[in-house]
């Protein structure tokens, strides 16, 4: 029991690691903070195209989102760390993660919303039109904000994902929280560090995981 | 070389690609029978511990519930770097193949527990108690009543989260596992070209579009008409 206090829980090296890991967890909010909006924005225009009137939009826009669904997000990540600068294209470690997230994530956020958009029913639509809202104005006031609440859960849980998703950015040498418990872990030879770092993961997220159940089982009990 | 030139013999290098294909093959074989193992191993063990939570058992369920929170919550690279970097210290040295294998199975099962549990309690009370004044057992009722009718509204989510936990198979190559992105990450540092990625994104495509197409067909076929 010692020896495993010793090697996972050793809070004299957890304290003297305790700088780096809140710097990495401060990064992570941050990284979090940053592709977060950049995955709704993606999200939301791929929903708009993939309910567009014309048919090929809607394809194209199909295409586009299963395209990114079907590429591991951090085989983009070092495809844009690590290749584009072949092309001499060098974005850094910052803006791979920016551009990485911003196509993956956008692609998941953008089916939801899609499925959101799709949920309002259509006289919704014809009712705002024919009170005098513009399309941007029934978009913006009418449908979105419906569509927005029809999905919830999913968004929640998609946000949580995109969360979590962030330790990916380690690999490209972001110094996020993962990427400072592996410093840590290395200079030390210990694991506490590692350990400590899952610890800020799970009371980060934990609220959200509870909610996000609770939201997913009124749902489904509501279609049973 | 004009600029076509040059972006092609960087990135879709033939030569290259055509040196680095066994072992992007070999990669892809990986990749395949890891993602079947996690499957496997993740469905089964998230449909037993649903099955066990609706007994009932206080203490158990809260035990389960902390569980699946617990690996819900965590990304799964830290898991993985968890299992193979921490492990040893505990006199257990995983392989990074079995650490991938063992974190992914761990969040599977997690995902998946709740999305059976949610199918299981969706199923309307009556059911249970129609089923029971008929004279059917406890288990029968949860073979013959509730599982069946429980499983098609979980399909649709269980196979996007199935699809999803899948495509981690890519973190593997953080603590060496030669699947498909190992092998190409190895195969770019030693020719110098980004074309064995190239190679590795489209191997990934292949894969994973007709799974991400069949997601896509399920989520229709089992929609439920509002």
């Amino acid at each position: 029991m010692d020896d495993f206090v010793q090697a996972f829980l050793n809070l004299d090296i957890i304290s003297q690691a305790s700088p780096i890991l809140w710097r990495g967890l401060w990064q992570t909010l941050l990284l979090a903070v940053m592709v977060v909006p950049l995955g709704l924005i993606g999200g939301v225009i791929l929903a708009l195209l993939s309910t567009a009137p014309l048919r090929w939009v809607r394809i194209l826009a199909a295409g586009w989102v299963d395209l990114f669904r079907a590429i591991p997000p951090l085989v983009l990540l070092v495809f844009l760390y690590a290749g584009l600068p072949f092309a001499g294209l060098d974005v850094g470690a910052w803006g791979a993660v920016a551009i990485g997230f911003f196509l993956n994530t956008g692609a998941y956020y953008g089916e939801v919303l899609r499925a959101g958009i799709d949920s309002v029913p259509r006289g919704q639509t014809e009712a705002a039109r024919s009170t005098g809202l513009s399309q941007a104005q029934t978009l913006a006031f009418v449908v979105l904000p419906q569509a927005v609440r029809n999905v919830m859960p999913d968004l929640i849980s998609n946000t949580v994902e995109v969360v979590k998703l962030t330790s990916i950015a380690s690999v490209v040498a972001l110094p996020e929280l993962l990427f400072q418990a592996r410093q840590a872990q290395n200079v030390t030879y210990n694991a506490s560090p590692i350990v400590a770092a899952a610890v800020a993961y799970f009371l980060l997220l934990w609220p959200l995981v509870r909610l996000m159940s609770r939201l997913e089982n009124k749902a489904m009990a509501g279609r049973g | 070389m004009t600029g076509f030139e040059n972006f092609a013999f960087s990135f879709l290098n033939m030569k290259v690609m055509a040196q680095y294909l066994p072992q992007i093959a070999q990669g892809f074989v990986l990749t395949v029978w890891l993602a079947v193992l996690i499957v496997v191993a993740g469905l089964a063990s998230g449909l037993a511990l649903a099955l066990v939570r609706s007994f009932g058992i206080r203490p158990l369920n809260w035990l389960i519930i902390f569980v699946v929170d617990l690996f819900r919550a965590l990304p799964p690279l830290v898991i993985i770097v968890l299992l193979f970097f921490g492990l040893p210290a505990a006199g257990l040295g995983l392989s990074g193949f079995a650490a991938t294998w063992l974190s992914l199975t761990l969040v599977l099962m997690a995902f998946s527990e709740e999305i059976f549990w949610a199918g299981l309690t969706s199923v309307h009370k009556g059911q249970w108690e129609a089923s029971r004044s008929t004279g059917l057992t406890f288990t029968q009722t949860l073979r013959h009543v509730v599982v069946p009718q429980a499983l098609r509204i979980t399909i649709p989510p269980l196979t996007n989260r199935t699809i999803a936990i899948t495509k981690g198979t890519a973190l593997g190559s953080v603590v060496g596992v030669s699947e498909i992105l190992g092998a190409s990450q190895s195969a770019m540092s030693f020719s110098a070209n980004p074309s064995p990625l190239m190679l590795g994104a489209i191997a990934y495509l292949v894969l994973f579009i007709p799974v991400v197409a069949f997601g896509r067909w399920v989520e229709s076929r089992f929609a439920w008409k509002r």
